[in-house]
């Protein structure tokens, strides 16, 4: 290892170091910072003249000027391949299980540990033969890897046209073995495993194309599916103040999300959330499959207290094992929570760059670094005819819950779906608090738009007239006006609202949802008689009350119908002949 | 034998910078001037220009004064000796005690493997209903109490220190009034707690860069403790003040400030510290209490914004109330699923109608008519603000519960109040569960009043049987039941 480069630390300025090197530097290389035994990873970030600038993925405590760095000549890459699936990894793709094996309650700084496991056995089917001609992206074939058929295929980075020269038989292999070899036009020949790298920062792209995205992507919550749905390759942000539910509405879409496999990047968030789904998802099985809900899920956690430089990486770690899997077929779906501390971690390193400062101390390149993330989602064509998908959702944590900065806006403006929470619906306890008012999708649902677009207008009316009320009082209100109100407040309690504790009511499918929904639109568009406003609440009263239980019965039972038909009763009563 | 530097370069605040080689980031130093010894911490080194941020202040310093490098990053002893001392923001004692110097161990250490934590799910009662019932307490949880200056967050966090379950409890002051200080000692003490607490004080009149250290001192030593099975409660008051002296060394280094002038790295700071909350697996926990007061009851301020993004919920103390609106428990619903089946409903449904109240109250306020809604509203908000909201309050969960179904019974009829029909037969309160007319309300309340004082006797026994299980209580409130109807 003679030819390893190295060089000399001459200012460290919190986690930005600065490395006086001799020969040359690649921009974004990985470079080591060699302190005792330790090992610490950092990233080249600037160079001028002789000296580049990195960021070190852990904490600088103890560093020295003179300390040496190792330039590897590589980009931040992640390790692909099978034996992903159910891991759960830091911002840098270590495993946690497996460091917390090695080292305890503690997370130890410069410890890098395989991502994936070498020396586990995988049941290889080869699918191409000798002589088949292959591109980046062409299977070799297949391991099964949980319910999945883990396609092994050529590395993304072999451009041009290769030629199996030969293929391992049916059998069980490990990651260290040559799966087969390719030669080129040029005849050099290549030997293929089962794993390779990719650097992060760069998309992969070994797809025929990108189609606009039109199969909705069913999340179970009525108020998504419904009135702001998303589809599947298509990007969405769920912007909220603190404590209206941002993470718990993730959490349950991560469960019950009409997808193959999810992959949730908690960025710069609480240790307390990630450890929720890490301890329960084992146990839970999937509504799909009724498999454990861990064998579909990939948890990259870099927490809040864990060095704020792998923060930055964790989403583009998570983006590229997403498009991976895409690159099988399989739709897959990213939810990072929060976009915004990624946005403060670019925020705290151009700081220490000294770069000049845009709105709100933001780099000017955040805008630009936010739409190619979310740019990378899609529904693409794979070279086989098959196609695949990536959903990005991410969470905004605006500074004050004001959408009126910088990240939220930059974010607005690439997005097919916006969720925006608000803090007077969750002060109400309304769950989910999408405010129906202001959000807004491009994406066609589930219900045909133009009833949905109809239910939205009593909801608007609705929305007017209490706005009204609050001014002129409820004995200014016209009747009429007033039972728009009333249907409002119905349509809102009883569809847009769900209960997240009730094992019926939290997870609403779309037969059933289609159906509820054109109750509800109908006892909407039916023309109420009342003497008097108390008459008219007392009725909505009772009628909620009645749409309430039913909602908590599960489809298809007896008292299902049972509670429709009181419903109808209760509504015929009040019907204007 | 380490070096000593003499010539100091520039003092520009409390930073200082000496040119010194071998020097290593965050390294501890010495300084020495005419008036004593202060410890100072290295950190930025460029080259061998190395800047120190000194603990007492940069006032009398002189330009030819010693800095002498220590060689290792800050430490703080940990023993069960420190149990009843008291300590100041350098980790030297501030009682008349010995300093202590065994044991030594690194403050701000690597962070906890998210792998290796548990889901917490023991709740700590606190006896106050606001906490209990609406937002639960749960042991590791971290916690800020959002207040502004003048509103009872001290006197809270020592009614909470003291009632609370746990084993230890180390109390970390920043910028604190002496009074202040001295309150907390004194409660405390007479509380009985003091030989089972640690002081880490710092108060105002010390230097404000002193105050950085208050919540790692506090925490490295909590994490030890948890690490031999105690359950730790840290109370950090007022981490505003930290946030303070944060951006005061911030902006004396020439960083660019975000917003307000408090540094880029607030929100990761902040979060390095309120993440040692925990509940180890197979040992103790440490669960974290702060108060952060919000300048000008600004909520969007940059200190409340960033903390109530890291910790899970938050108090609002408003009008020596635990405000229903924006407090939150994020961890209530690991443990109020077990406390008894109609926990969640009386959560949720009670705020309900509280919010519908306060939309009723302002209506009223400016002069509209009131429907008999209204004033079944109004007459509900009354008597949840007297009944659960005052602080002074001081009663189980299970009584909170029953006390919050007679509420609702007192004002509302049932298909009213949006609860489901299961536990409205269950819970409601008196045999008429169909009573339609107000009259029927009004003699239900003449009930109540005979009843008073039976309910009363039984509260008291309810008191002094500790550790009450569910079945007790059900047990009493059909007692409860069933006098009810002899009596008819």
């Amino acid at each position: 290892m003679a030819d390893k480069k190295i060089g000399h630390i001459t200012a460290i300025n919190g986690n930005m170091i600065e490395v006086a090197f001799k020969d040359s530097v690649i921009q974004n290389e990985v470079g080591y910072v060699l302190i005792g035994n330790e090992r610490l990873k950092s990233e080249v970030i600037k160079i001028t003249n002789n000296t580049a600038y990195l960021q070190v993925y852990e904490i600088t405590k103890g560093l020295k000027v003179g300390d040496k760095v190792e330039f590897t000549g590589e980009l931040l890459s992640v390790t692909l391949g099978p034996g992903i699936l159910s891991q759960v990894y830091d911002g840098l793709q270590n495993p946690l299980p497996a460091l917390a094996e090695a080292h305890g309650f503690f997370l130890p700084r410069g410890v890098v540990l395989d991502p994936i496991d070498e020396k586990k056995k995988w049941h290889f089917t080869p699918t191409a033969k000798v002589g088949d001609t292959l591109y980046r992206g062409s299977p070799l074939g297949w391991v099964p890897e949980g319910i999945f058929q883990h396609k092994i295929m050529v590395p993304f980075d072999l451009n041009g046209e290769y030629t199996l020269v030969s293929v391992v038989k049916e059998g069980d292999y490990d990651l260290t073995e040559t799966m087969g070899v390719i030669k080129d036009p040029k005849g050099e020949e290549i030997k293929l495993t089962m794993s390779f790298e990719w650097p992060v920062k760069i998309p992969i792209t070994a797809y025929n194309k990108k189609m606009v995205p039109s199969e909705p992507m069913v999340t179970k919550v009525r108020i998504v599916d419904t009135f702001f749905p998303v589809c599947k390759g298509g990007t969405y942000c769920i912007p909220g103040p603190f404590g209206a539910g941002k993470t718990v509405l993730q959490q349950l879409t991560s469960r019950y999300a009409d997808v193959d496999i999810v992959i949730l990047a908690a960025c710069g968030e609480r240790a307390g959330e990630v450890v929720e789904t890490l301890r329960e998802f084992p146990e839970l099985s999937d509504p799909k499959t009724g498999r454990s809900l861990m064998e579909r899920t990939i948890i990259i956690c870099n927490t809040s207290s864990m060095p704020v430089a792998a923060r930055e990486a964790s989403v583009y770690t998570a983006t590229t094992l997403g498009e991976y899997y895409r690159q099988m077929g399989l739709d897959v779906l990213i939810l990072a929570d929060s976009t915004s501390r990624w946005a403060q971690a670019m925020r705290e390193l151009s700081g220490r760059l000294e770069e000049i400062p845009g709105e709100e101390a933001f780099p000017a390149y955040l805008e630009s670094r936010i739409a190619e993330f979310y740019e990378r989602a899609g529904y693409v064509e794979l070279p086989d005819g098959s196609h695949g998908s990536m959903t990005i959702g991410g969470t905004v944590s605006p500074a004050g819950g004001n959408f009126e900065e910088p990240v939220t806006q930059a974010t607005l403006k690439v997005v097919g779906a916006f969720h925006g929470l608000s803090r007077a619906r969750s002060d109400a306890r309304k769950f989910p608090a999408i405010d129906p008012i202001d959000s807004w999708t491009k994406y066609k649902g589930i219900i045909p738009a133009e009833k949905v677009r109809e239910a939205h207008n009593i909801l608007r009316r609705g929305d007017e007239v209490h706005q009204m009320m609050m001014v002129v009082g409820e004995e200014g209100t016209s009747v009429d006006d007033f039972i728009y109100y009333l249907k409002g407040e119905y349509l809102d309690t009883v569809y847009l609202q769900q209960n997240g504790f009730d094992a019926v009511d939290a997870v609403s499918d779309p037969e059933r949802q289609e159906f509820i929904f054109n109750k509800i639109h109908t006892i909407l568009y039916t023309d109420f008689h009342f003497e008097a406003k108390p008459d008219a609440r007392q009725f909505f009263n009772e009628l909620r009350q009645l749409t309430l239980d039913w909602n908590y019965i599960q489809m298809g039972a007896d008292e299902f119908v049972a509670q429709e038909k009181k419903i109808d009763a209760h509504i015929q009563a009040k019907t204007k002949a | 034998m380490r070096k000593v530097y003499n010539k100091i370069l520039s003092i520009v605040g409390n930073v200082i910078s000496v040119r010194a080689e071998g020097v290593s980031n965050e390294e501890l130093a010495e300084v020495s001037t005419r008036r004593g010894t202060s410890l100072a911490k290295v950190i930025k080194i460029d080259n061998d220009l190395v800047s120190l941020q000194v603990f007492a202040g940069s006032r009398g310093i002189s330009t030819d004064d010693e800095v002498r490098f220590l060689g290792s990053p800050m430490k703080v002893s940990f023993s069960d000796n420190m149990l009843g001392r008291i300590f100041n923001g350098s980790g030297e004692p501030r009682d008349n005690g010995p300093a202590l110097n065994e044991n030594l161990i690194e403050i701000a250490g690597p962070s906890v493997n998210p792998s290796k934590r548990i889901i917490p799910n023991r709740m700590i009662r606190t006896n106050i209903p606001m906490i209990d019932v609406f937002n639960s307490l749960v042991v590791s949880q971290k916690l800020p109490i959002f207040s502004v200056s003048g509103e009872p967050y001290n006197e809270l966090l020592a009614r909470i220190a003291l009632q609370a379950e746990v084993d230890m409890i180390i109390l970390g002051g920043i910028g604190l009034k002496f009074d202040e200080y001295m309150y907390f000692r004194d409660e405390l003490e007479k509380g009985g707690a003091l030989s089972r607490s640690i002081f880490f004080m710092h108060t105002a009149s010390d230097p404000v860069v002193e105050g950085l250290m208050v919540p790692d001192l506090c925490l490295a030593v909590a994490e030890q403790f948890a690490l031999k099975g105690k359950d730790v409660l840290v109370l950090l008051t007022d981490m505003t003040n930290f946030a303070d002296a944060m951006k005061e060394i911030a902006i004396t280094m020439e960083q660019v400030p975000s917003n307000r002038g408090y540094p880029g790295d607030l929100y990761t700071q902040l979060a390095s510290r309120y993440e040692k909350a925990v509940d180890f697996e197979g040992a103790g926990s440490v669960t974290i209490l702060a108060a952060t007061t919000m300048p000008g009851d600004d909520v969007t301020h940059p200190v409340p914004d960033n903390t109530g993004y890291i910790t899970e919920g938050q108090f609002y103390l408003r009008n020596g109330r635990i405000e229903p609106f924006g407090s939150l428990s994020r961890l209530k619903q690991q443990v109020n699923k077990d406390t008894r089946d109609d926990h969640r409903a009386i959560m949720d449904g009670m705020i309900q109608l509280y919010a519908q109240y306060l939309e009723t109250e302002e209506k009223r306020s400016m002069g509209f008519r009131m429907s008999d809604w209204d004033k079944k509203l109004l007459k509900y908000g009354g008597l949840f603000e007297k009944e659960m909201m005052d602080l002074s309050v001081n009663i189980s969960l299970e009584d909170s519960l029953n006390n919050g179904w007679d509420i609702l019974s007192q004002c509302f009829n049932p298909d009213e109040t949006g609860f489901r029909s299961g536990l409205i037969e269950k819970y409601w309160p008196g045999e008429k569960k169909t009573k339609v007319k107000k009259a029927d309300q009004e003699i239900s309340k003449e009930e109540k009043k005979e009843e008073k004082p039976l309910e009363k006797e039984e509260t008291n026994k309810d008191e002094k049987t500790t550790n009450k299980t569910k079945s007790v209580v059900k047990k009493s409130k059909n007692k409860k039941e069933v006098s009810k109807s002899s009596k008819k």
